[in-house]
């Protein structure tokens, strides 16, 4: 119950099946406040299905899930999820491809989401300084005024990353960022990773690229087939001879 | 005072028919009857009275003709003559001997009657009855007792009921018998409780009245069994409504899944709103109209064959059409649902537009085959062959489309085409043709069907409207991609749309169909046996 | 607040269309009212009725618009709306008609009488007050939507599932109003008006200021909409178009806009129904038929979805196509019709003013963009 209680995502013994194939089964795993994970594991591994249940796109067939140690989020929808401070960044970059770039930064912002104070609302000083700061911080200050169908897959992946800024949530969830990258990119995103989770944010990133991951350098779960398989740092998960041969034994 | 009249009658009639009923059980040769005659010659009640007994109990092979004109008011007879007639209407003929009278005596006038004399004519008439030749006519005698009730009966059923060889004239009689029985004041209380058992084999809304209408001061013993045979009789009569509106729930969910299992496949296996679903089944129905006006004029004799005909070629027309339009137009519109059901309504109103133009906006006269007209009886249940057939072929429709999904290598590509459609090209399968064809075969299917509801509804240019949103509830209500749902969907829409009708009206019901559709939509956006997986969320 | 809201919408398009419907609606009643029937310039009353009728046609284009062309929502369903509103109107006017029904009786409109109907029924009985009847002219259409929409869009009925519970819906009133116990008219509907608010609604002037009047919540209408598409709210709303589930993992509540937007659009389409039964002297249960609701979809495909001003521009010129047809050649009309119906989404998926304004910009601003196919978020 401790673990709980100090942690800022408990998961235990989570399990979904879709028409009888078990995606998870049994998943644990603890996240600290202010933390930064990385999750890796093959394809199919169930890494995108976790991050379903967590965000309330799921819901799971037994297990729980507590964000801060005591809220229930298998009883909360997308909305009241996000709004209790947990952002996530898809695996297929998914931005308002008719918005401008601006729009979508500032339909992300965080402010009073009921219809209401959203059809009287009008932009503050701060809110267009706020949206500057995030603009120059995934460096599209340039493409401002352009709709979001015309940026690059890259660009997309960051406006995405700078959505997930401008909610100002205290746990990030961010699905394979750096696919479809190139290597600079990926170096700048693992960065600019870092720098959020230095800002005192928790931070938990799926990603296949093990440069990327070792680029973070934080502690690693990996999962095989709807489980964790192994934990630890990434030298640690590298080495254990479950991981090697999931991977390279196949 | 007429009560005691009304009892002398009753002995009387009593009398007779047991002596009618003795004669028949051994027949007696009685040639002579010339002595009955001269008591109706009298004018007087007690002669009469006195000659239907020995009419009765003659044997006489005349005696029921007599008895009847006395009962239809057409005996006559002559006191000069001393002889007895029947106006036939078209002049006098001698009661004794049937032989025509070509110049009656002048003094010729009715016999009368007065009500001693009916009640015994009509018992007379009963008893003599129950012994017709006719099977039916014996059962009809017995119906008729067991709606009088008429005590005086019972000698006359009993010894009809021991030669009877007919199950059903027997059943009728043991049902009169008791019903006889039952009401018999002064019968042993044991028999009127087998009595009141008996009648519920009668099985009918009578018998429950009149089980019912048991006078208070019977025995208890023997009111409580007719209260228990009467509630038999109505659990009984409720089953069997019960299964009359089933069937025409299921007369009716056929008619449903027909119009809608073409759509299951089009929109329920592509994804493919075709709006002109109605029309294909329209276009279906025309093409049944050609066959038989074809037939008509050129091959009467074929005109049973015109069904059969018609199937194939309105497969063959709808599912061309069908093909024409997904190659023309439904092709640019993958991917936006929306603009598809915009596109295809369109179509439905050219092709409205289309038939009305070429055949007219009025009905279409087509007829039915032999074979689907007519009625049979399965125990309270009355049948009509037309509806019959069309559940059979709405069955076997279904059963040909899941074996074309499971059998054939058409189904398998289509069912590679609409789960993955990259990897199924990426495999060799003609994608393209395979969506033309898979949209072809639900449009053709449509044809079909329209050919069935030719036999039951109008064929106008408007057929085809009458069953879009019907077909669109039924597969959603079913569960998109589901055939079996859609067969489920369509006969649980049938039948329940049946058993409202009785209860709240035909438009009531429809409207109160729609919208618990429109509520459990929301509930189960995926309706009844939706699939579930990443797939259908796109 | 309000003003703030109220200024954003008058975008270029939309202040030039709204001094466009100002100038016609100025234009065509002076024309009726002072020129000479020789004149060339002169209006006669029936094209006046014919274009107050366009006009609520259009309004009703722009509702449907509102939640088609910016929320994706396509509603085959929003002539039971207009068809609500209509009703509601009629109904006052019903009660206007007094003694002076066949049948003179002071409180029972003649096919209550007909029927033997001894009581109003509860369903009439504040209709004689105009305040009532206006108020029900929006409620009454509103509710419905609120409560159709809050169910179908909390259990995230979208997409054709949706369009074809909304076409269900308009089939299940149609077979309601027919009926003669649910009293309203059944299958004659409500009809033989006399007066509105005291004047003869046959009168020339009278029918002047209904157009007046009709082409002013024209305008009003699509400044409203062109309001709320421009604001934040706007914004989510086009959002959830392109990408619904993406937008609730930002925090919105899809569901509750969905229904705010349907709730106020139905709003619009019972308002439009309302100014159309005064000029047509008429309504019946045949206007919640669904081919009338796809129809007025086609009217704002044609014009350009997402563009309001489309909506206008297309519902006018379908109408005034139909009107042309079934003057001249009757039999073909449905061919024409079918043939945009299938036409427009082929040819032209962005309508006569998304087309016109992706070729000169006209005044069109990023955001309105055809919608793409919606792709869920993985
Ligand atoms: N909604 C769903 N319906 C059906 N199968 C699903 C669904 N979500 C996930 N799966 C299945 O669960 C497994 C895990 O998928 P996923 O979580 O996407 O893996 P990963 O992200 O680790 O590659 C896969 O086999 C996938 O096909
Ligand atoms: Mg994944």
């Amino acid at each position: 119950m401790d673990i709980a209680k100090n942690s800022i995502l408990y998961l235990d013994g989570v399990a979904v099946s879709f028409d009888g194939y078990k995606a998870l089964r049994g998943l644990s795993m603890v996240i600290g406040p202010g933390e930064m994970r990385a999750i890796i594991g093959p394809n199919g591994a169930g890494k995108t299905t976790m991050m379903d249940i967590i965000t309330g796109k799921t819901r799971p067939d037994e297990g729980e899930v507590l964000f801060e140690g005591s809220t229930d989020l298998t009883r909360l929808d997308e909305a009241e999820i996000a709004e209790l401070g947990i952002g996530r960044k898809f695996q297929k970059p998914t931005v308002f491809e008719s918005h401008t770039v601006r729009d979508n930064l500032l339909l992300a912002l965080k402010a009073d989401r009921t219809p209401f104070w959203t059809l009287f609302h009008r932009n503050t000083k701060d809110e267009d300084n706020r949206i500057d700061e995030l603009l120059s911080t995934i460096k599209l200050s340039h493409r401002a005024k352009d709709l979001a169908r015309n940026l690059s897959h890259g660009q997309k992946q960051w406006l995405e990353i700078g959505m997930l800024l401008a909610q100002e949530p205290k746990l990030l969830l961010v699905d394979e960022p750096v696919a479809g990258m190139t290597d600079a990119e990926t170096m700048e995103t693992a960065a600019l990773l870092r720098h959020i989770h230095k800002s005192g944010k928790s931070v938990v990133v799926v990603e296949h690229d093990m440069a990327f991951v070792r680029e973070l350098d934080v502690k690693v779960t990996v999962l095989h087939e709807g489980s964790v398989l192994s934990e630890g740092s990434i030298d640690h998960v590298a080495n254990d001879p479950k991981v090697i041969e999931v991977y390279l034994g196949r | 005072m007429l009560k005691s009249i009304a009892a002398a009658i009753r002995r009387l009639s009593l009398t007779i028919v047991a002596i009618v009923a003795v004669t028949i059980v051994q027949p007696v040769l009685a040639a002579d009857i010339d002595g009955t005659i001269q008591l109706l010659t009298t004018d007087g009640y007690s002669d009469t009275i006195e000659a239907i007994g020995q009419l009765s109990t003659s044997g006489h092979p005349r005696a029921l003709a007599i008895v009847q004109a006395l009962s239809d008011g057409k005996l006559q007879f002559s006191d000069s003559a001393k002889k007895v007639y029947i106006d036939t209407g078209a002049g006098l003929v001698d009661a004794a001997t049937g032989d025509a009278v070509a110049t009656p005596p002048a003094d010729v006038s009715d016999v009368r009657q007065n009500n001693r004399v009916r009640g015994v004519v009509q018992a007379a008439l009963g008893a003599l009855s129950l012994f017709n030749p006719d099977p039916q006519k014996r059962r009809e005698a017995a119906e008729a007792v067991f709606k009088s009730r008429d005590e005086n009966a019972l000698p006359a059923i009993d010894a009809s009921l021991a030669k009877e060889t007919v199950p059903e004239v027997a059943t009728a009689l043991k049902i009169a018998r008791a019903a006889i029985v039952l009401f018999k004041s002064d019968a042993a209380e044991a028999d009127r409780v087998v009595a009141a058992q008996a009648i519920q084999v009668a099985g009918t809304q009578d018998a429950v009245a009149l089980l019912r209408s048991l006078p208070a001061d019977a025995p208890k013993t023997v009111v409580n069994t007719a209260q228990a045979s009467a509630k038999t009789i109505e659990n009984n009569l409720a089953l069997w409504s019960t299964a009359q509106n089933a069937w025409y729930g299921l007369s009716l969910g056929s008619v449903l899944l027909l119009a809608a299992i073409g759509l299951a496949i089009t929109f329920g296996v592509m994804g493919i709103i075709n709006m002109a679903h109605g029309e294909m089944v329209m276009l279906g129905a025309y093409v049944t109209f050609m066959v038989q006006e074809v037939i008509r004029n050129h091959f009467p004799s074929l005109f049973d064959l015109s069904l059969p005909i018609a199937i194939p070629l309105a497969f063959i027309v709808s599912g061309l059409v069908g093909v024409a339009i997904e190659r023309t137009v439904i092709r640019w519109l993958y991917g936006r649902p929306l603009d598809t059901l915009l596109a295809t309504w369109g179509i439905s109103l050219a092709l409205q537009q289309l038939v009305r133009t070429t055949f007219g906006a009025n009905n279409r006269e087509v007829g039915s085959p032999s074979w689907m007209s007519g009625s049979f009886q399965l125990g309270q249940l009355s049948i009509t062959w037309g509806r019959m057939w069309i559940i059979v072929f709405a069955l076997v429709v279904f059963a040909g489309l899941i074996l074309i999904l499971k059998k054939t290598p058409l189904g398998l590509q289509m069912r590679a085409v609409t789960q993955n459609r990259s990897m199924a090209s990426a495999m060799g399968i003609p994608t393209p043709w395979i969506d033309a064809l898979t949209f072809g075969l639900g449009c053709g299917i449509a044809g079909i069907a329209g050919v069935a509801l030719s036999q039951i509804d109008n064929v106008s240019p408007n057929l085809g409207q009458g069953y879009i949103i019907d077909s669109f509830m039924v597969v959603v209500f079913g569960g998109v991609g589901n055939l079996w749902g859609t067969l489920v969907g369509a006969m649980t829409l049938g039948i329940v749309n049946k058993f409202l009708e009785p209860v709240a009206g035909a438009v009531l019901g429809k409207i109160l169909v729609l919208v618990a559709i429109i509520l459990f939509i929301q509930k189960r956006p995926r309706g009844l046996f939706a699939l579930k997986g990443r797939a259908v969320e796109a | 607040m309000i003003t703030s809201f109220l200024l954003g919408g008058l975008d270029r398009k939309t202040g030039i269309a709204i001094l466009v419907l100002a100038l016609i609606g100025i234009g065509v009643t002076y024309s009726n009212a002072f020129l000479a029937d020789a004149s060339p310039l002169h209006v006669s009353t029936g094209n006046m009725l014919l274009f107050g009728k366009y006009a609520a046609y259009a309004l009703l284009a722009v509702a449907l618009d509102l939640v088609w062309g910016y929320c994706g929502i396509l509603s085959l369903g929003h002539g039971a709306f207009f068809a609500l509103g209509g009703y509601a109107m009629g109904m006052y006017l019903m009660r206007q008609i007094g003694t002076r029904g066949v049948y003179a009786n002071p409180i029972l409109p003649d096919f209550m009488v007909f029927l033997n109907w001894k009581e109003l029924p509860f369903t009439w009985v504040f209709f004689d007050h105009f305040p009532y009847a206006m108020l029900m002219v929006l409620l009454i259409p509103g509710l419905l939507a609120f409560v159709f929409g809050w169910f179908a869009f909390r259990s995230r009925v979208t997409g054709v599932y949706l369009s074809i519970i909304t076409q269900a819906m308009t089939y299940a009133l149609l077979l309601a109003f027919f009926r003669n116990d649910m009293g309203f008219g059944g299958n004659n509907g409500l009809t033989d008006f006399k007066d509105v608010v005291g004047y003869n609604i046959q009168a020339d002037s009278t029918r002047r200021v209904l157009f007046a009047l009709t082409v002013g919540f024209l305008a009003v209408g699509l400044w409203l909409a062109s309001s709320i598409v421009n604001s934040k709210l706007g914004k989510v709303l086009i959002a959830i178009r392109d990408a619904e589930s993406r937008t609730r993992f930002i925090g919105y509540r899809v569901a509750e806009y969905k229904t705010v937007v349907f709730t106020v659009s139905a709003c619009m389409a019972g308002v439009a129904g309302a100014l159309y039964v005064p000029q047509v002297g008429i309504i019946n249960p045949s206007e919640f038929s669904p081919a009338n609701s796809i129809e007025a979809v086609i009217w704002v495909a044609v014009g350009g979805r997402g563009t309001l001003v489309g909506a206008i521009i297309g519902a006018v010129a379908v109408n005034w196509g139909k009107t042309w047809f079934t003057g001249v050649l009757p039999e073909f009309w449905l061919f024409a019709l079918g043939a945009l119906f299938v036409a427009g989404p082929l040819l032209l998926p962005k309508g006569i003013v998304g087309t016109l304004g992706g070729l000169f910009s006209f005044g069109n601003r990023p955001s309105r963009v055809v919608p793409t196919s919606p792709e869920p978020a993985e």
